[in-house]
């Protein structure tokens, strides 16, 4: 449509019928304002935070129940706007193509959305979503990482809910018993180290490391960690794609030649993250790069992991010394239609208080985005790895910020799966991306 | 008795076209008719029609995708833009390494979607008449079988996309059995064979049950003439079963035809987004919504749909999909001669299901 | 009454034709054959199921593990499908009221629509037809924005009721893509028919609806049945747009509710789980078909053997 306009009355009135129909599951009741549209609401002055009422909260699955419950001490706490979930599916490109629908129909229910780290720049530039004011949403107590991925151009689209780093999964067994006493910082370290273990009786047979090398989303983080490993940017501080480097093509043609040379399984460039922690806890790989979630996962004794006890996490090694990890998680954003956009705010602010991340790190297992959290006794017990993801994320770097980040990420999957496939040189596939990328970062 | 079925049936051969207006409520069919239409013309005008007619104007349309040098910010709303967004299909200089060659990303996926169409739609064919072949022989515990061939086909989609991308894991059962490690869901040749394997496996069941169906109408009389004749198991089926089933097969493989141009969710949910061996034209359209192109995936929707409306009419005029019986008065004559043709033949029967050989 | 006496005719014909196994050769060889063949088509469409409710017997973390037989076995995936957030009982009767009302309304209109394009003579036949399928032919994913549009009442639709929510909200689309199939179908077998079948009847005093509802339509009914079962499955297995307007939890179909199912973390796609919602969805459907399918069967024999 050319012009957005707002919306008309008669669908508040049915909203509002529907809301009281459904008990509160709809929200959109109230007056005529809510169709602020998506026009020109950057402007963080003209959003108004304070109209309370029923809303609702767009996310991905609730895994583990916690967030119902964590929703309903919200209500109870609450009376003036309830808030209910709306549930999506379990596949974040739905989930998107779900908000990006809701949000060209002017959805006023839709209040509070989880939103991915990497579509910060979209959301945020297309008005899908409004900038938070500072001064009510201070972000001070936040890890550095996580509010930078939640800006775009000085301005707070989210609010930090959970984080994530990737981290060096490694057989802690079987480099003690080939005398290695500390995990590797560097490819050729790990691929050292992988030598030795296999060297030895009965190992012949394991592979050495796999990440996430399969033509999706993760690809793409294994990508950049191998490029910012090396020291080098895709897209740099000023904003301007910079990926054609020697350093760059250095750190990811280290991975290809880890593939051509077999220590990267052949198969693994069909594994995604499930794939290769089952290889992993089958006893199948030396290295692992994947998320936190997969430690409670390999150390569950119900059978399904031969390796419970016999692993350990470290940072993720890099070219030449330490890695860093691409950074991922969510942020809570408002939406730019919500009609009441008060409650909204009152539900990220809750959602993020120190009390409820705590239960909700507890319960799920997603990193925490608040510093404090990361020495909290009861998380560092149940979570042993803490002080190492908390390293992992402070020098995280975030994947290219860009509004067409679907391109973008598609050009830097077609350059590292082309090149892993062995169809394309690392030097032409990096020439190539950087042409794409100018065109499309401008 | 079994007489005055095999006469009665010829007769509607003639009793085709032009000689049914002698039939007995032939005053006002035109009113009753549209009458009898109208729920579905007007449930397809508004459920389809009108939202074909937005997404044609979409198509012309596009947003403007440069933010803001200071703010980062889009400006909102659409202009338009004539043809731009179609020029752009066809001039884009983004290319890609595909199964056959690299070339435009555009004609790549153009050049999947018409493969898998052909290899899928003959392979089920095949299967889906052998299906029917079978399941019409009288036997006990053909319910059983029937609804056994059902299976496939009744799994959601969402759910045996996911069903064969567990078969076909690198270190998945299909491998195990072929005992070496294909990577099917990479991004190579083998990946465009497991959507076809994936897809035959899903629809053939499709073609197979509407086969029946219309073997279930062949009069058994049919056969016991042509046996009279001395007629071989494979004239039986070429010469009778092939021609008296050739109406609902043809609707059946021509519906799985334009459905198949359209996939998505296979290349999608199994192999998934960017992969240029299996990246069908609705795929590439699904990611222009994604990345918020509306324009542009209205676009390329609307090639696809003239494409698939120009494979339709191509299936009309050379399969002879004619369900109605209104030909072209020139091919009419045709048949008609070929008619009087085969009515002096034994096996007379076989012509009425209309369509020349 | 004459109308009774052709129909039995033409029943017995089909019932000759479906209860008597043809042999065309020797008559062993013929029957071995075509039961090697059916077991081998059997195997071939069950195999890949059997492997769905192996995956979904295992634990729920082993969903990629290959062995043939769960090792252990478990019903956990069974379980975590009916756990109480999934909400996956209410899904399928939601699913069993779209799809069944779906089938039912797509079969009543397209059959009178197929009656008068298979007997009618009227200008634009062709023109009629080609438009209930060039409507088809548009990719569905581009059709759900505009819908969604309507639906809920944006710009220009305000005029429209507001269906986000609502059985006809996906119900209605769904008649739209499965009455093309339909009507074409339906078209096809009806005009395989004879008419003189009609003018019998119509002789015999009834009326055209008559005559079509108690000729036409009885012996139509493997096309009719056949189509029935796949505008159900079609609605049954339909999953964008179920997933767009119904947005309510309580109103979701059970395609939607597998797609949220989710592992414990936002990493592991439950495969035992969603392989177990899987065999859910599937069995009752296969228990439909064949109760139903031998009650036609039957429905014809009775007709003819008098």
């Amino acid at each position: 449509m050319s012009f957005v306009r707002p919306k008309r009355g008669v669908l508040v009135v049915a909203a509002s019928l529907s809301a009281v129909l459904l008990a509160a599951a709809c929200g959109g009741s109230g007056g005529s304002s809510s169709g602020s549209g998506g026009s020109g609401s950057g402007s963080a002055a003209a959003v108004d935070l304070t109209k309370q009422g029923p809303t609702e909260y767009w996310a991905g699955k609730d895994t583990s129940g916690n967030l119902a419950k964590l929703i309903s001490q919200f209500n109870a706490q609450h009376p003036q706007g309830k808030v209910t979930f709306h549930e999506l599916p379990d596949n974040a490109d739905q989930q998107q193509q779900q908000m990006i629908q809701a949000t060209t129909t002017k959805n006023p229910n839709m209040g509070v959305i989880s939103m991915d780290v990497v579509w910060t720049a979209q959301f945020a530039a297309n008005g899908y979503v409004v900038a938070l004011p500072k001064d009510q949403f201070p972000t001070d107590k936040f890890l550095p990482a996580t509010v930078s991925s939640a800006t775009y151009f000085n301005k707070l689209y989210g609010y930090p809910a959970s984080s994530d780093g990737g981290l060096l999964y490694y057989r802690k067994d079987l480099l003690q018993k080939a005398g290695i006493s500390d995990p590797p910082t560097t490819w050729s370290q790990l691929m050292q180290d992988c030598d030795k273990i296999k060297a030895q009786a009965g190992n012949a047979s394991l592979g050495c490391y796999a990440g996430q090398f399969q033509k999706y989303e993760g690809l793409t983080v294994n990508f950049a960690e191998a490029v910012n490993g090396a020291g080098a940017v895709i897209v740099g501080e000023d904003g301007k794609p910079n990926v054609n480097t020697d350093q760059a093509k250095q750190g990811w043609s280290q991975i290809v030649s880890m593939y051509q040379k077999g220590y990267i399984p052949k198969a693994a460039i069909t594994w995604q993250e499930e794939q290769g922690r089952q290889a992993f806890q089958s006893g199948q790989l030396i290295f692992l790069r994947n998320w936190p979630y997969v430690y409670a996962l390999a150390s569950k004794d119900d059978g399904s992991s031969k390796i419970v006890g016999k692993f350990g996490v470290a940072p993720l090694p890099g070219l030449n010394g330490p890695g860093v990890s691409s950074l991922g998680g969510h942020n809570m954003a408002i939406a730019a239609n919500a009609a009441n956009k008060g409650t909204a705010a009152d539900f990220i602010k809750f959602m993020t208080s120190e009390q409820t991340m705590k239960s909700n790190v507890l319960a799920t297992s997603a990193a925490p985005t608040l510093t404090s959290l990361y020495t909290d006794s009861d998380i560092t017990k149940k979570y042993p790895y803490m002080p190492i993801l908390l390293k992992s994320i402070e020098t995280a770097k975030p994947r290219p910020k860009a509004v067409d980040y679907t391109d973008v990420t598609l050009a830097i999957e077609d350059a590292g799966y082309s090149t892993l496939q062995g169809q394309q040189q690392v030097d032409q596939a990096f020439s190539t991306l950087q042409t794409k990328l100018q065109g499309l970062i401008k | 008795m079994a007489t005055a079925t095999a006469v009665s049936k010829p007769s509607t051969a003639t009793g085709d076209g032009h000689k049914r207006k002698k039939n007995a409520f032939s005053d006002g069919q035109g009113r009753l008719a549209w009458m009898l239409l109208a729920p579905t013309l007007l449930v397809i005008f508004v459920m389809a029609g009108i939202p074909v007619v937005m997404s044609i104007r979409e198509s012309f349309f596009a947003n403007d995708n440069a933010p803001d040098p200071t703010t980062g910010l889009i400006k909102q709303g659409e202009s338009f833009v004539g043809i731009k967004n179609f020029a752009q299909i066809f001039t884009s200089t983004d290319v890609v390494q595909g199964n056959w060659g690299t070339m435009n990303r555009f004609w790549n996926a153009f050049l999947n979607t018409s493969m898998i169409t052909i290899v899928c739609v003959v392979i089920e064919t095949v299967l889906g008449v052998a299906m029917a072949l079978i399941m019409s022989k009288a036997f006990r515990g053909r319910g059983f079988v029937r609804a056994g061939i059902l299976v496939p086909w009744a799994i959601p989609t969402i759910v045996s996309a996911l069903m064969w991308k567990l078969i076909f894991d690198a270190n998945g059962v299909m491998n195990k059995i072929l005992g070496q490690q294909i990577l099917w869901l990479s991004d190579t040749f083998s990946s465009f064979w497991a959507i076809v394997i994936a897809d035959s496996w899903k629809t053939a069941p499709f073609i197979g049950l509407l086969t029946l169906a219309g073997l279930q109408t062949i009069p058994a009389e049919v056969y016991e003439a042509a046996k009279v004749d001395g007629a071989s198991a494979i004239q039986q089926f070429t010469q009778i079963t092939l021609p008296m089933v050739k109406p609902t097969l043809v609707v059946a493989v021509l519906f799985r035809t334009l459905d198949t141009l359209r996939m998505f969710d296979l290349p999608y949910g199994m192999i998934g987004p960017g992969k240029y061996r299996v990246e069908t034209l609705s795929v590439f359209a699904y990611q222009e919504t994604q990345a918020t192109r509306f324009g542009s995936a209205a676009a390329y929707s609307m090639v696809l749909f003239i494409y698939v409306l120009l494979v339709a009419y191509l299936f009309v005029r050379v399969l002879g999909a004619d369900v109605i019986g209104e030909k072209a008065p020139k091919k009419k004559k045709v048949k008609k001669n070929d008619r009087n043709d085969t009515q002096a033949a034994p096996v007379s029967g076989i012509e009425l299901a209309g369509g020349a050989h | 009454m004459a109308a009774g006496v052709v129909e039995h005719h033409l029943s017995q014909a089909e019932v000759a034709q479906l209860a008597k196994p043809r042999r065309p050769l020797g008559a062993k060889i013929g029957v071995v054959a075509s039961y090697v063949g059916m077991a081998l088509i059997v195997i071939y469409c069950i195999l890949p199921f059997y492997w769905m409710i192996v995956s979904s017997l295992r634990l729920p973390s082993m969903g990629l593990s290959t062995s043939f037989l769960p090792d252990p076995p478990s019903i956990e995936n069974f379980k975590g499908v009916f756990s109480g957030q999934n909400n996956f009982g209410r899904s399928l009767i939601n699913s069993v009221i779209i799809s069944g009302a779906t089938t039912i309304i797509t079969l009543l209109v397209g059959m009178v629509a197929a009656y008068a394009l298979a007997r009618l003579q009227f200008k634009g036949k062709g023109g009629v037809l080609w438009i209930i399928m060039a409507c088809s032919m548009f990719p569905q994913i581009t059709l759900i924005v505009p819908l969604l549009k309507m639906f809920s009442q944006t710009d220009p639709f305000e005029w429209f009721p507001y269906w986000i929510n609502t059985y006809q909200g996906v119900i209605l689309p769904y008649l739209a893509f499965g009455l093309p199939l339909a009507v074409w179908n339906l078209t096809a077998f009806f005009r395989q028919l004879p008419v003189e079948l009609e003018h019998a009847a119509m002789v015999d005093g009834c009326t055209p609806g008559q005559a079509f509802r108690k000729v036409i339509v009885p012996l139509a009914a493997p096309g009719v049945f056949t189509t029935a079962i796949i505008v159900f499955i079609g609605a049954w297995n339909e999953f964008l747009i179920a997933l767009t307007f119904l947005q309510d939890a309580n109103m979701q179909t059970a395609t939607v509710a597998i797609s949220k199912f989710t592992g414990t973390t936002g990493f592991d796609t439950p495969y035992g789980t969603i392989m177990a919602a899987g065999v859910i969805v599937t069995v009752p459907l296969l228990a439909a078909v064949l109760i139903f399918q031998r009650r036609i069967v039957a429905g014809l024999t009775a007709g003819g053997v008098k």
